[in-house]
């Protein structure tokens, strides 16, 4: 149950997010989500496509430096509260979180976070068992 | 005032000719001591007989800093152990740092020197002056010491850092002489002012400074920052530390005690000496050191010689401020750096190629800032940005560890250091010094 996450190595220099998008538009990739964590040397761009094998190979192919995560898609209730519950669940298991973002597209009435556990599959395996509905890899990547 | 005025201020004939019979003793000495220049000078096909007067040390071999490094560590000193009464190290260009003697006779030597290069700025007995050198194995703090006993001043020996306590000391003390690097009497004026002290009004009368290059510019910043007069000295630990030459109140060029220093200006192709005015490296021999003494020793540092006597009455020859380096040595912040150094700690590092580049920056406050672009593997590469930056951290502690000076690790793209035939562009120095 378990979505890939493409991750780019984004230098501190000018156009280097906009190398990777055009280098990602031409391979014909649809980006589902993403976000950009930055440090003041760099920043890892995290991003949900519909292809991440041939985004991969193209950003490579560009001289990017990238790679792929196994992240974890969940859906979660569009009302105040619905990301605290989930939440919640985590922090009653102790379950550690790295860090997550949002997708901008809903899935019917519901939204989608995806997160970034150091253990996944125990992740998984809580959220589930507390009803908590896990998205797969067709769900989201091919929303 | 001048130090020892007699020698000083020796007419041209009398100076030739107690540098001809100071290397003369000197060469004997070394040959009878030292298998290192015993076999060198068989290999040159020359013997201490063939040394009579000064312009015979042409005939004489070089020694470079390699000879230094390749004896490690005392492979180069002449004397017994027990003899040698200090010993200094500054860093090397790979592998063993460099490693020097000093004798009895030596340090009276070296106190003698820093005592003519006090006095030549303006020093006399009497006065008080804060050392901020870094005391320890660097030279630069013991050797101002030394100097400053000899010639009668009261020293306080701070060392360097704590810029609010060297403020306060020279505001409570009131020092008129302040010895550091020139980097750092401008980043205390910058820490003055934050502080609401204004540093034109400060004690301080005379700067002596030294142990990394800087302009004429740079002089004026001080000069206007701290109302003072800014004096060069300059020097190298494998002849002596600081007090191989330094400038008079009149700044124009650096004195080179040539009784006891014999400087040459050489091409570093052609090995040839050059005439007097153009620039090549510059060759000491210390013609009366005991301890560990060095024949034709090449410094790498670019300078001009001139030999006219000078206004201020002293008849050595003086140098340029140093123009350039033959070799990749960098200073910063007074230690020397050698690139190369960096590029054996990548290879030591598991996700790092051996492809870097050095930025130097001087910050606004006067401190160098050395940056190291790092290409990263990808295989190293994560979507955590704590985990690139503590890889970030520990390049940064192991490339520390070696180069001796903090610098900053900045992780880029791989492929993306300029790479070129020839000498790659391995260091950017943005200083305007």
């Amino acid at each position: 149950m378990k979505v890939t996450q493409l991750s780019v190595f984004l230098e501190n220099k000018k156009g280097r997010l906009y190398d990777a998008a055009r280098v990602l538009g031409s391979a014909g990739i649809d980006i589902k989500a993403l976000t950009i964590a930055e440090s003041e040397d760099f920043g890892v761009l995290r991003m949900v496509v519909n292809k991440p094998d041939e985004a991969l190979e193209a950003l490579k192919k560009d001289g990017l430096v990238a790679s792929i995560t196994d992240i974890v898609a969940v859906e979660v209730s569009d009302q105040p509260g619905g990301l605290a519950a989930v939440l919640k669940v985590l922090n009653d298991n102790d379950i550690n979180l790295e860090y997550m973002y949002a997708f901008s597209e809903k899935n019917a009435d519901k939204a989608i976070v995806v997160f970034r556990f150091d253990d996944p599959d125990r992740a998984i395996a809580v959220l589930t068992k507390n009803s908590i509905r896990v998205l797969g890899k067709k769900e989201v990547q091919g929303l | 005032m001048i130090f020892n005025e007699r020698i000083e201020c020796l007419p041209n004939a009398k100076l030739k000719e107690l540098q001809g019979e100071r290397l003369k003793n000197f060469v004997a000495n070394i040959h009878a001591k030292s298998p290192f220049y015993q076999k060198k000078m068989a290999e040159s096909g020359v013997s201490p007989s063939d040394i009579k007067t000064i312009d015979d040390i042409v005939k004489l071999p070089f020694t470079v800093k390699d000879d230094l490094r390749d004896h490690y560590p005392f492979g180069l000193f002449i004397e017994p152990m027990e003899a040698i009464q200090e010993i200094h190290v500054s860093s090397g260009t790979t592998g063993n740092p460099t490693v020097v003697g000093y004798s009895r006779e030596d340090i009276d030597l070296w106190a003698d020197v820093i005592a003519r290069s006090l006095c030549c700025a303006g020093a006399e007995a009497g006065d008080m002056i804060q050392v901020a050198y870094g005391y320890g194995l660097f030279t630069g703090g013991l050797g101002l010491h030394y100097g400053s006993l000899k010639l009668g001043l009261t020293v306080i020996p701070c060392s360097s850092g704590q810029t609010k306590r060297q403020l306060k000391i020279m505001n409570d003390f009131k020092p008129r002489i302040l010895a550091c690097t020139p980097s750092y009497a401008l980043y205390m004026a910058e820490t003055a002012r934050e502080l609401g002290v204004d540093p034109r009004l400060s004690s301080w009368q005379i700067g002596i400074f030294g142990a990394e290059p800087w302009s004429e510019a740079m002089r004026k910043e001080i000069e206007k920052a701290w109302n003072i007069s800014a004096i060069d000295i300059y020097g190298l630990s494998e002849i002596i530390g600081p007090g191989v030459a330094c400038e008079c109140h009149l700044k124009k060029g650096l004195h080179v005690p040539a009784d006891v220093f014999y400087p040459e200006v050489i091409d570093p192709k052609t090995l040839e000496p050059l005439a007097s005015g153009c620039p090549g490296e510059l060759v000491l021999t210390p013609i009366t050191k005991a301890g560990m003494p060095l024949i034709r020793y090449r410094t790498r540092d670019i300078v001009t010689i001139d030999h006219a006597p000078c206004a201020c009455g002293r008849t050595s020859p003086r140098i340029s401020k140093v123009l350039g380096r033959t070799d990749d040595m960098i200073i910063v912040r007074g230690i020397n750096v050698f690139p190369s150094q960096i590029e054996e700690v990548l290879l030591a590092i598991e996700g790092t190629q051996p492809h870097y580049q050095l930025v130097i920056d001087r910050e606004k406050s006067g401190l160098d800032r050395l940056e190291v672009l790092v290409e990263l593997e990808p295989s190293f590469f994560s979507d955590e940005v704590k985990q690139l930056q503590s890889f970030e951290q520990h390049v940064a502690k192991e490339i520390e560890t070696v180069l001796g000076v903090g610098v900053k690790v900045r992780l880029v793209e791989p492929k993306t250091i300029e790479r070129s035939e020839g000498k790659a562009k391995r260091v950017i120095d943005k200083r305007s010094i």
